[in-house]
């Protein structure tokens, strides 16, 4: 709260010296130039005579979107099905997966800070920074294209999410309660089920929905590399120029995203 | 004596305590468990796995992964350098553009700040711009725009106005109503009363934010490549077209080191600013 005085003596107030104004500006100025020189970039890679008719062509092809062929949801449903478990047991199995790897990763929970916390950082950050299209597309070339490969590809992304999450949870707990059950004599083991989980119990439940959540969403595109689900009628369609059977998957999309998002929030607002 | 333990042991039984369980109502409980139970049979039984393809896959994917070692960082250096280069400027772009817009969008999603018609209009924009994955997105700006990274920078900043907006707006509806109020007492018109009594009490949020939302901004766009939109995941997809798996490994790697050192500057960035 720097003050600088007017030139007839009386005090005025400004928020910053001019020293950090000028700082401050600077910092904008070297934002916005960076921002400016990356589109610069982009611009040379863009064909900007294809951009100018985008409104066209954006037009156009909303007129070929509709009118939907509703006919086709019929052919849909086992998609849709698919792309639902695919979610689902990817996300169990990330569970399966990640909670020991959250207790192996946490300050207050792990057996050796020294050789085993690293690796399961490691291994969370590795499964964190791989979307789970990379994955798919991985897995298909391996397992070959189906849903198999399309949960294992859910089950790897999540893994590190969850393992993250939760871990962050373990290690933010009231060190308090673990301290009381040490002093009754507890072993590890009862310290760990009467002391810690009850505690990140809840955030648990939330992060599962959570990723549960998302991973519907994602398991909507992972068709497009062969792994199953509604991706593949939607790269079919896309691939056909099936613009109106397009539409009919995009509205089911839709519904199905806004069905799980009221789901896992009811869920959280239950657990909070 | 242990002949007198036994019913005690019993009766200690009964009355020992347990842990309250997470779902409180007994029936809802069991009807979970059970709806659980019932879903994951019927899940497991429809997931149709070539079993015989699967096996043979394990094979296959120890080549490949014998494909993948050691990785190449050298044959295709410009091409990746090109990928990588077009994914950092689809980052940094979308994301200033996405920031730029959500701040207004989030300002007119918050309850106690907007009308009803404005804040209908802006969640109906946070609502659509979140429920598609970004690849769904692309592939439409694909369409519209032709291949290549503006379709990319677009869909990022597209992405980028729900995400930030939604959370921001939380924020801006949690603020207290005290600072904002004095600030409106002193006769300020609506700019500077956004400016000076809502804005600061949101910009860690908003700066914590933005840094995550640039990490992911950079994941995303190494995927959306495989639909045409340029980045890294161009030259991703192009190695895995050509069976190059040494490169794509290289490109595996360097998105996963790039990705670590952006987890480390933004959690650096969050904790220098609270």
């Amino acid at each position: 709260m720097a003050v600088s005085t007017a030139p007839d003596g009386t005090p005025l107030w400004r928020r910053r010296t001019p020293r950090g104004d000028l700082l401050v500006w600077l910092g904008w100025l070297c934002g916005v130039a960076l921002a400016v020189a990356c589109f610069q970039f982009i611009s040379d890679r863009t064909i900007w005579m294809f951009v100018w008719d985008a409104p066209q062509q954006g037009a156009d092809l909303v007129g070929r979107m509709f009118p939907p062929r509703w006919e086709y949801a019929h052919q849909l449903w086992k998609p849709l099905w698919d792309t639902v478990n695919m979610a689902t047991l990817g996300t169990a199995l990330a569970v399966v997966i990640g909670v020991p790897l959250a207790f192996l990763a946490a300050h207050n929970t792990t057996p050796s800070v020294v050789l085993v916390r690293p690796v399961a950082l490691i291994v969370i950050v590795a499964s964190r920074s791989i979307n789970s299209l990379i994955w798919a597309l991985v897995l298909v070339i391996i397992l070959g294209p189906g849903e198999l490969a399309g949960i294992l590809a859910i089950a790897l992304r999540s893994i590190g999410f969850i393992a993250k999450l939760l871990y962050e949870a373990i290690e933010e707990i009231d060190p308090t309660q673990v301290e009381a059950l040490t002093a009754t004599g507890a072993s590890g083991a009862q310290v760990l089920t009467w002391g810690i989980v009850p505690q990140v119990m809840p955030a648990f439940a939330g992060i599962t929905v959570f990723r549960w959540d998302i991973n519907i969403r994602e398991a909507t595109v992972l068709g497009l590399v062969g792994a199953g689900g509604i991706g593949m009628q939607l790269e079919a369609s896309i691939n056909t120029l099936a613009w109106p059977q397009v539409t009919v998957i995009f509205a089911l999309i839709l519904a199905t995203v806004l069905v799980s998002e009221w789901v896992s929030a009811r869920v959280r607002h239950h657990i909070i | 004596m242990s002949a007198t333990a036994a019913p005690f042991d019993a009766v200690a039984a009964a009355r020992a305590w347990r842990p309250p369980p997470l779902i409180a109502t007994r029936w809802l409980r069991w009807a979970i468990y059970l709806g659980a139970l019932l879903y994951a049979v019927l899940g497991v039984a429809t997931v149709e796995v070539n079993w015989a393809r699967a096996a043979e896959g394990l094979e296959r994917g120890a080549r490949f992964l014998a494909g993948f070692l050691p990785p190449d960082f050298l044959t295709k250096r410009e091409d990746i350098l090109e990928g990588l280069l077009e994914s950092v400027t689809m980052t940094v772009v979308s994301t200033a553009i996405g920031i730029a817009l959500s701040v207004p969008v989030a300002l007119g999603a918050s309850r106690n700040l907007a009308p009803l018609p404005i804040y209908l209009f802006c969640r109906a924009i946070i609502a659509i711009s979140r429920t598609f994955q970004e690849v769904i997105i692309a592939i439409v700006f694909v369409a519209m725009v032709g291949f290549g990274p503006l379709a990319g920078m677009l869909t990022l900043a597209f992405a980028t106005i729900g995400f930030m907006a939604k959370l921001l707006a939380e924020d801006i509806e949690d603020i207290e109503r005290a600072q904002a109020e004095a600030v409106r007492a002193t006769g300020a018109g609506w700019f500077s009363w956004i400016a000076w009594g809502v804005l600061p009490q949101v910009k860690p949020r908003l700066i914590g934010l933005s840094a995550y939302r640039l990490d992911i901004n950079f994941r995303e766009s190494a995927v959306l490549g495989l639909v045409g939109a340029g980045g890294i995941g161009d030259t991703l997809n192009t190695a895995f077209d050509r069976y190059e798996f040494d490169t794509a490994a290289a490109i595996l790697l360097i998105i996963i080191a790039i990705v670590l050192a952006c987890e480390y500057a933004s959690g650096w960035l969050r904790r220098w600013v609270q």
